[in-house]
């Protein structure tokens, strides 16, 4: 079993490393998109997987990263590399003001006071015309020439998405992560045993919003382009939605969540006009039937089917 | 002068706020079920309206087409999705979260994108004037309904049976079961009640804030606000939380146009935050 999914993990690698010989430009967007997605569902997954806190503002977080990069290339006529820090610095600061206020609820309580705080953000990036464009947002944002070229920025891409993947994986499974799992578990024992819960939640949220901020920037540079839609509402609950799909808690699925939403949305707009409503249907048929993600729900099929043929 | 034509606005955009937010708060209250599809039952509530009273050329009727269109469409996501998912308080959101993309959706395709608005009967059109003041009849009809609606319930929260069990409910619903209430069918009525509203707030907004894809996002992020304000299932939370909703949304809309979300919703993320279950409200 073992040595099966390290060949399937090298199997997988070799396919994303060889997806620009392979991809025409279209898919090979799609498929930039769809780590960018990725790493997206895993900053909210650290948080509804791993903290059992599910919050439903990432979007604006997503956005933070966005508007600032954008911001600052195009109206401050600023430095790219440089716009890259500010926009992190941005979402860790937002982060770190939403999660000081949200940490102090649980359950739908939190899912609701993330959904106002995102709906401040969003209702910033509509209203304020001046910095924000409003509806019309900010256009012409430039990639930095190191990595202006489709074929190099999806690499560039992949290896920002592998490394953010890979420091999310230390950190879920560090103390850290383990202390998150207890307050997921039960906040009050953690806190008998001495765990400053709400600290520690603060960080999480913190640190969960510096990735999606991440997201962010690198859908800003992938699109050139950033509006009000890009903060609402829907993009967080796209990102939930993948979270998910892939199966809370296992980091991962997160990928497997974005991939089967970007490439449905991009196969049914082809199609119709009907996504949201695709979408929709989705989170429904998802929550009644397989909550515990697509993976998940195979598992047990399998497993249902092996018991099947053993009473047989 | 101007200052009470805002206050005016203020409070008709209260009266509009506590018809939405008192359905919500009912859900929310007594089955502990956050409706995120209610911002979508107002939306589609407005346009069958409009679309009622187009044809029947009356405004109430379209109003009470609208109400019981929507306590029907009420019915089905109670006991066709939600009772798949009962007491999972999260899928339960995430559930409701799909329907309302499926309803806004649905939506466009039959009334389209552009804004609409519902035609107001001809004795609420043009404008009412006290002194010096001139003001939209139509708006001071909506405060009026809001009041009366605030009323009826209040009523009917306090001085009926039904309301003495849905009030128990919301304190311990496990307790009335055991008294031998049927829980289910209370849980049913209200979560009717509760869309049913949402319903004819659309009707009464649809005609003035109007009717466009989006609308249902955003009064349903005010209704949420109001009911985090108030407290989950508390009338008089629900009333204090619409009027200070209706002054900040206004005011903050003159003084701050820009951040005018900033300044209505940075106070609610603060309510909560350090009292999480709201003014009234009870664990």
């Amino acid at each position: 079993m073992r040595f099966f999914l390290r060949a399937l993990l090298i199997a997988f690698l070799v396919f994303v490393i060889a997806i620009p010989f392979v991809l025409q430009a279209y898919p090979l967007t799609l498929a930039t998109e769809a780590l960018i997605f990725g790493l997206f569902a895993m900053s909210i997954d650290i948080l509804a997987g791993v903290a059992g806190r599910v919050p439903l503002g990432h979007g604006a977080l997503f956005g933070v990263g966005s508007y600032v990069v954008a911001y600052h290339l195009t109206v401050a006529g600023g430095n790219a590399w440089m716009s890259i820090v500010l926009g992190l610095a941005a979402s860790a600061v937002v982060a770190a003001l939403f999660g000081a206020l949200a940490v102090r609820t649980t359950g739908v309580y939190f899912l609701l006071l993330t959904l106002a705080e995102g709906m401040i953000v969003w209702g910033i990036c509509f209203r304020w015309t001046s910095v924000t464009g409003a509806e019309n947002g900010i256009r012409g944002v430039a990639r930095p020439a190191l990595i202006a070229d489709p074929h190099t920025f999806y690499y560039f891409v992949l290896l920002t998405v592998t490394l953010a993947g890979f420091l999310i994986w230390r950190l879920v499974h560090s103390p850290f992560g383990q202390a998150l799992r207890g307050i997921s578990e039960s906040s009050s024992r953690m806190r008998t045993l001495g765990y400053n819960v709400p600290l520690t939640l603060t960080i999480a949220f913190t640190l969960s919003g510096v990735f999606a901020g991440l997201a962010g920037i690198l859908f800003v540079f992938l699109n050139n382009f950033v509006s009000p839609s890009n903060v609402s509402l829907d993009q967080s609950t796209q990102g939930l939605l993948m979270v998910i799909l892939g199966g809370a808690g296992t980091l991962w699925g997160a990928f497997v969540g974005s991939a089967v939403v970007i490439v449905l949305s991009n196969l049914v707009s082809a199609y119709t006009e009907r996504w949201s409503m695709i979408l929709g249907l989705m989170f429904i048929v998802t929550m009644l039937f397989a909550s515990e993600g697509l993976i998940g729900k195979a598992k047990a099929l399998v497993r249902l089917y092996g018991a099947g043929r053993k009473a047989a | 002068m101007g200052t009470w034509l805002q206050v005016l606005n203020s409070l008709s955009f209260a009266a509009l706020l506590f018809v939405v937010a008192s359905g919500f708060t009912l859900i929310f209250g007594l089955l502990r079920v956050v409706n995120l599809a209610h911002g979508a039952l107002y939306l589609v509530g407005g346009y069958v309206g409009m679309t009622a009273t187009v044809a029947t050329h009356s405004f109430a009727a379209g109003a009470l087409v609208a109400a019981v269109t929507i306590a029907v469409a009420g019915l089905l996501l109670d006991r066709g999705l939600l009772n798949f998912v009962k007491d999972q308080e999260l899928k339960q959101v995430l559930l409701t979260l799909g329907v309302a993309l499926v309803l806004d959706d649905v939506a466009l395709v039959i009334w389209g994108g552009d804004t609409r608005t519902i035609p107001v009967p001809e004795f609420l059109q043009g404008a009412a004037h006290f002194g010096t003041i001139y003001y939209p009849k139509y708006r001071l009809a909506v405060l009026a309904a809001g009041i009366a609606i605030f009323l009826l319930l209040w009523l009917l929260y306090h001085r009926t049976r039904l309301g003495a069990t849905i009030r128990a409910g919301v304190d311990d619903a496990e307790m009335v079961q055991a008294i031998g209430i049927d829980i289910s069918k209370l849980f049913l009525l209200t979560f009717m009640l509760g869309s049913a509203l949402a319903g004819l707030g659309g009707v009464l907004g649809g005609a003035f804030l109007t009717l466009y894809p989006g609308a249902d996002a955003e009064i349903l992020v005010y209704g949420l606000a109001v009911v985090i304000i108030g407290g989950r299932g508390s009338l008089a939370g629900a009333a204090i939380g619409s009027l200070l909703l209706g002054f900040l949304a206004t005011f903050g809309q003159i003084w701050f146009p820009e951040l005018a979300y900033f300044v209505i919703f940075g106070p609610v993320a603060l309510l909560l935050a350090f009292r999480p279950l709201g003014l009234f409200g009870r664990a």
